[in-house]
Order: structure tokens, then sequence, then C-alpha cells
């Protein structure tokens, strides 16, 4: 992997990184199926506040499946998971409440093309949220702001390129003022030199102390911000540690070899 | 260095080319024409062929339809006398007279005629009321408005001259078109689109007044109705009421609920699977069997029904396939924001289902409008039912062509309209979000 310094570790100050002892979210004995294939097993990952959690594993390990069931875009069968002490049920109030709290931001973007960018962010702030539009309108620029792309507030998001796009895919979610934020692989549509503006945003994030839980192989990123990585392997948590340990002294012999794979070359 | 021995030397790039005009042969007219009409033997060889085809069956369809056309007669065999009379044995020429003399019964059927202001007026408050939905500013409602009241005022100058009288110069259609033309003038900007939009809601409760009568207007009984009058009739609410609940089908069809799936599939395919006829004999005869004894309800408003539900369902397929087309990355997105289902599907599905959707969509109303002329079969007038009882009047025993040739002219004009908007709505939309 080429990306594994993206900023120099001594320009960032640490900041506000520090991990609170409440409970963000709590996963508790998670099971899924997909018909009859079991995707995820006996699943337990606790994240607190300001924790930020790096998933990885090869593909097809139930990672994506896993951030998925922590907003409901799947359901799971057996288990629970409680995000902010709201238990998730087939309760749909009660999905909405926690979907205003967790942002999300896809593999693909997932912007709205026939909205530009600045309508994107505002959009659930105002249908959702019942802000002012002029409130809207503020907040959303202050996060292109963050997201260095204020200047393209009024195009399209299909005349932006990818790494803008996922930016502004990040600023969307960001505008809506979440306590946890899921990433799903979101560099792994991107030409390299995209992959460091939006890493550095998302690195920049995690410095404000935002909870986060990252599906990604940007290693050099969970070395550098996350609390934890957790390996996932055939819908199981293999291993999970510090971003040290784990790298430097792997546990599991299927960690072994994962690392071994992904950092040869 | 230049780019001479880039493959077989290493090589660094030196000089920036900056962008040069294309060559002046392959841009501009001649370029075209080589291109899409000479590219080859073959193709050029083709070409003649067509222009020898276009110069020797144009004229004559001219000749016929409009050089030794006649416009005032009493009937056929008038016509035929004052063409071969003008010029010379043999000849053959249309007789519009036709059209000139029924022109009232095609358009307005037996709608009384001290009373046909009153389709007049609901078309002009028709296009009023669509104005705003199909563009972003009323501009184009002042252009027609104004050129309605150019050609009443030729027309009228014409008549003054002619006839020395002034016409329908100053009538309601005249009025309503000025009032509506000046409001459009001074209150057209986008800003002002909603109170338009508010009329647009009001209006079907205007149009069945306007064309029924009641209160102050002297009602008209739905048997009097006919012509294209019947036609616009019904179309238009086939097409306003279709869109609507081809949408809510198609949603219904894709819906979690199993049994609110069940019920729309069931629809759909029950109603897909029937032809039209069969539908509208049984809005004219059946329902009355099913309906309890002495209930009378009108049988356009029957039809009405039939139709829209009919083309609803194709709509909503139409619509499901636009449904189907959106990543389901839109869907996800909009979940996860916090939005609710009908807030996601206003805001984000479907505004992007429909505008994949537009050439379905257009292609069914065209369907729709066309398929209103089967309302003949069960004895409503409208412009191709009113043609037998022409054609069997002893005046126009024997007229064909001027007859349909009419009909099928005002059905083009709509349908290639609709069409046309439907083009020019895909460019407006595709320019407002490159991808």
């Amino acid at each position: 992997m080429a990306n594994v310094a993206h900023t120099d570790p001594t320009e960032t100050t640490p900041g506000p990184m520090t991990v609170s002892e409440e409970v963000a979210i709590d996963i508790v004995d998670l099971n899924k199926w997909y018909g009859e294939f079991h995707v995820l097993k006996n699943i337990n990952l606790t994240v607190n506040k300001g924790e930020r959690i790096v998933v990885c594993g090869p593909s097809g390990s139930g990672k994506s499946t896993l951030i998925r069931c922590i907003n409901a875009l799947e359901k799971h069968q057996k288990g629970s998971i409680t995000v902010d002490g709201t238990q998730l049920t087939s309760d749909l109030k009660k999905i909405d409440e926690i979907r205003k709290d967790v942002g999300m931001v896809f593999q693909h973007f997932n912007l709205f093309p026939h909205l530009t960018i600045l309508e994107n962010c505002t959009l659930a702030p105002i249908w959702v949220k019942k802000m002012p539009k002029r409130e809207a309108n503020e907040v959303a620029m202050r996060y292109l702001t963050r997201v260095k792309i204020p200047e393209q507030a009024n195009k399209y998001p299909g005349q932006l390129s990818g790494g803008q796009q996922q930016r502004v895919a990040i600023a969307r979610a960001l505008c809506m003022n979440p306590h946890v934020m899921l990433f799903d692989e979101p560099t792994s549509a991107l030409d390299p030199e995209m992959i460091k503006e939006v890493l550095d945003v998302m690195v920049d994030l995690a410095q404000t102390g935002m909870t986060m839980i990252c599906v990604t192989h940007e290693m050099g990123f969970a070395r550098q911000v996350a609390n934890r990585v957790v390996f996932m392997d055939q819908g199981q948590i293999v291993e999970s540690n510090a971003p040290e340990p784990f790298f430097t002294n792997p546990q599991h012999e299927r960690t072994q070899l994962f690392l071994s794979q992904i950092l040869a070359h | 260095m230049s780019g001479t021995h880039a493959h077989t030397v290493p090589y660094v790039a030196e000089t920036h080319y900056p962008a040069e005009p294309a060559p002046v042969s392959t841009t501009g007219p001649i370029a075209w024409l080589r291109e899409n009409l000479f590219s080859s033997w073959l193709n050029a060889a083709i070409t003649l062929i067509c222009l020898a085809f276009i110069l020797w069956i144009v004229p004559g369809i001219l000749d016929w339809a409009v050089f030794k056309s006649v416009w005032h007669a009493k009937s056929l065999s008038e016509c035929r006398e004052i063409i071969v009379q003008t010029y010379g044995e043999g000849t053959t020429g249309a007789c519009w007279a036709v059209i000139h003399e029924r022109l009232g019964q095609l358009l307005y059927g037996f709608y009384p005629v001290d009373q046909r202001w009153r389709p007049d007026v609901t078309l002009l408050l028709l296009i009023t009321a669509m104005i705003p939905l199909l563009f972003q500013t009323m501009r184009p409602l002042v252009v027609v408005m104004a050129a309605l009241i150019g050609v009443k005022i030729l027309i009228a100058a014409y008549l003054a001259v002619t006839e020395n009288t002034l016409g329908s110069l100053f009538g309601p259609t005249t009025i309503v078109a000025i009032v509506i033309g000046g409001l459009a003038y001074f209150f057209g900007d986008t800003h002002h689109r909603t109170r338009w939009l508010v009329f647009t809601i009001v209006f079907p409760i205007l149009a069945y007044f306007l064309l029924w009568g009641g209160i102050i207007l002297e009602p008209i009984p739905s048997s009097r109705f006919g012509g294209f009058l019947l036609t616009m009739v019904i179309g238009v609410t086939g097409i306003a009421g279709s869109l609507p609940l081809g949408i809510l089908l198609a949603l219904g069809r894709q819906s979690k609920l199993p049994i609110l799936r069940l019920i729309c599939v069931t629809f759909i395919e029950f109603i897909r699977g029937v032809p039209l006829i069969t539908l509208l004999f049984v809005a004219s005869t059946l329902l009355n069997y099913f309906l309890p004894p002495g209930t009378n309800f009108d049988l356009i408003l029957r039809v009405l029904i039939m139709v829209t539900l009919f083309a609803s369902a194709y709509m909503a397929e139409v619509i499901r396939g636009g449904l189907a087309a959106l990543p389901k990355g839109q869907y996800e997105a909009s979940d996860t924001l916090g939005l609710t289902y009908w807030q996601g599907m206003r805001l984000i599905i479907l505004p992007q289902a429909l505008k994949i959707s537009i050439p379905g969509i257009v292609n069914t109303f065209i369907g729709l409008f066309k398929d209103t002329t089967l309302v003949a079969v069960i004895g409503l007038l409208d412009p191709l039912g009113l043609t037998n009882p022409i054609r069997s009047d002893a005046n126009w025993n024997g007229i064909v062509w001027e007859l349909y040739g009419f009909i099928a002219f005002l059905f083009f004009v709509c349908c290639w309209g609709m069409s046309r908007y439907s083009m020019y709505l895909e460019t407006r939309l595709r320019a407002a979000d490159r991808r």
C-alpha cells in the first residue's frame, strides 16, 4: 500500500483525540444471514464516544455488512445493536432517530445527481431537522469549507472529480451533526491522487473527536488515527487490537497472512 | 527536440502543443453534406433517388391539397364542378369545403352554438394551468395569448373588409386572453410560479363548471359533447389522472407490504391484459348492471374513469422501469440521511426516476390521446365518430381523404407537440445535471 503517511504526524498536534468512557455503539452477539448464508457470526463490539475504529479484512468477510447493520440499512436476525442508548428494532421511528445521529459515507459517494452540491448538503437538515433554509445554507457552507471545496457549492455532482464528490459526501453527512460517522470503503473507488485528499479530510475529522467506524484498506490511515483495528474474516471478528501491536505483532495466523499479503508490496 | 523520435529514443516532452482549429474541410455545411449525404457512391445514389422521389410526389400533393382545392361549396358534387370549371376536365382537388362547413361539429360536437365560447375559454384556462407545470416562467403564456389576440385581430380585419362585421373580436375568449396574458406579463417570473400552480389545482373544478354548466351557466348534458372537445376532455383528464395514479401504482408494486403489492400487481396485470374496448363496453353497458338500480352516472364520466385506469396501469410499468434504473445507492443515501419514505421518494427518487422515464411517459400519453378515438365504438361522437354521420349526409357522400386527413392533422399537431415538448424537457434536465 502506497499511502502509509498521508500527513506528517509531526505537523498535527494530538488535539482532543481523547476517548470518553461513555458508550456510543454497543453491539452484542450480532448474527446475520443472507438467506441461508451466515454473513455475521457472534459479533461483539463496543465503541466508546470519540473512539475511532478501523475495520479491515478480505472482501466478503462481512465488514461492510457490519457497519450497514448499525444504521439499519441491513436487518440483523439475532443479537442487539444499541446506538446512543437507543436499541435498534424494527420500529421505523427508532430507526429514523438513529439514522439522524449516524452519518454514513459510501464507497460510490451516492450524491444526488439532480441537486447541486449545496442542495445535497442542505436537503436533510431542511427536511429532517426542519432547519430554516438560510441557516442550513450557512451550516452547509461551513462544512464545505472544512472539506475544502466551498467554491464548488453551486455545481452538480457530475461536474466534480471523485475525490471532490467523496468530500461532499462527508460534508453532507456532517451537516446533520451526527454523533457517529460510518465510512464504508470511502477511498476504494478513487484514483491514488484523490485518495489523499479524502483521507486528509478524514484525519481532520478524527482530530475533532468524532466517533468513527471506517471500513478501509488504508493501513497508513489506520496507524495514524485508529484507536483500535478490527480484523474480520468469514463473518467473524478474528482479532482486535490497538494499531501498533496489531501491525507489528499480529496474534492470529489469519491476520498475519492478511497483513503479509497487503504489506508485501 | 520535437516528437519525431518519440518511439525510438528515451523521450521527454520539451514543447507544449497549443490547441489548433480543426481543418476547414471537416466542419461547416459542405463537410456536413459530404459526411451525411454523399459519403460513398451508394450513399450518394440513395440521396439522389430520395430527392427525385420527393420532387415527384410533393408537387402532386401540394397541387391537390392547396392549389386546386375548394374551400367554399355546399356539397361534394358542387366542389367537383368548381374544380372541373376552373382547372379543366379530369383534374382532381381537395374539397376542404366539408371541413369549412362542418368545422363547428368536428370541434365541438353538438355543443350549443351560442355556448361554444365556454370550451374555448376552458382551453385557454387549460393552457394557463399547464404552462407553470411545463415551463419555469410564464413567458410562453404571454406569447400564446399575444399570438391568439393577434390572430383574432387579423380575422376581425378580414371579416370587416369582406362581411362588414368584426366577428367575435370582443367575445369572452379575447377578454380572457387579454387578462391572462397581462397577468402573465406582469407576474410571470419564477418566484410567482407557486401562485400559478394554485390555479392549476383549481382548474379541474373550473373546467367542469365551464363545460357542464350549473349555477349561472346553462347546464349542458354530456350527450351534447363531441368532436375534438370530447377528445380533449378524455385525453387531458386521462393524462392528468394517469400520471399520479401510475406513480402510486409503481411505488405500490415496489412496496415491502405484501398485501399492497399484491393489489397493485393484480390491478396492473388485469388492466394490461384486457383490451381498452372491452373496458369501454364495461363502462357503457355492464356497469349499469352492477350499480344499484336508479343510479345514473354520466357516460363520459364512466369513460373518463376507465381510460384513466387503463393508462395508469401502463404508466405504472413505465415508471417502475425508471425506479429500477436508479442505483440502489440513491435509496440508501436517502435512508441514511434520515428522510422518511415519502420525503425520499419526493425529493430524491421520483425526480430522477421520472426524468429517466420521460420518453416512456410521453409515449403512453400519446398512445392514450390517440386511443380516445375508441370511444366512437360505444357511441360517443369524437371526431372519428362524427365522420360516419357526415359521410352519410347526401351532400358529402363519398368524401374520404379530406375528412380523415383533417382529423389526422389535428391529432398529429397534438401528439407532435407532446413529443417536441418531451425532447425539450430532456435537454433542459440534462443541461441541469451533467453527469
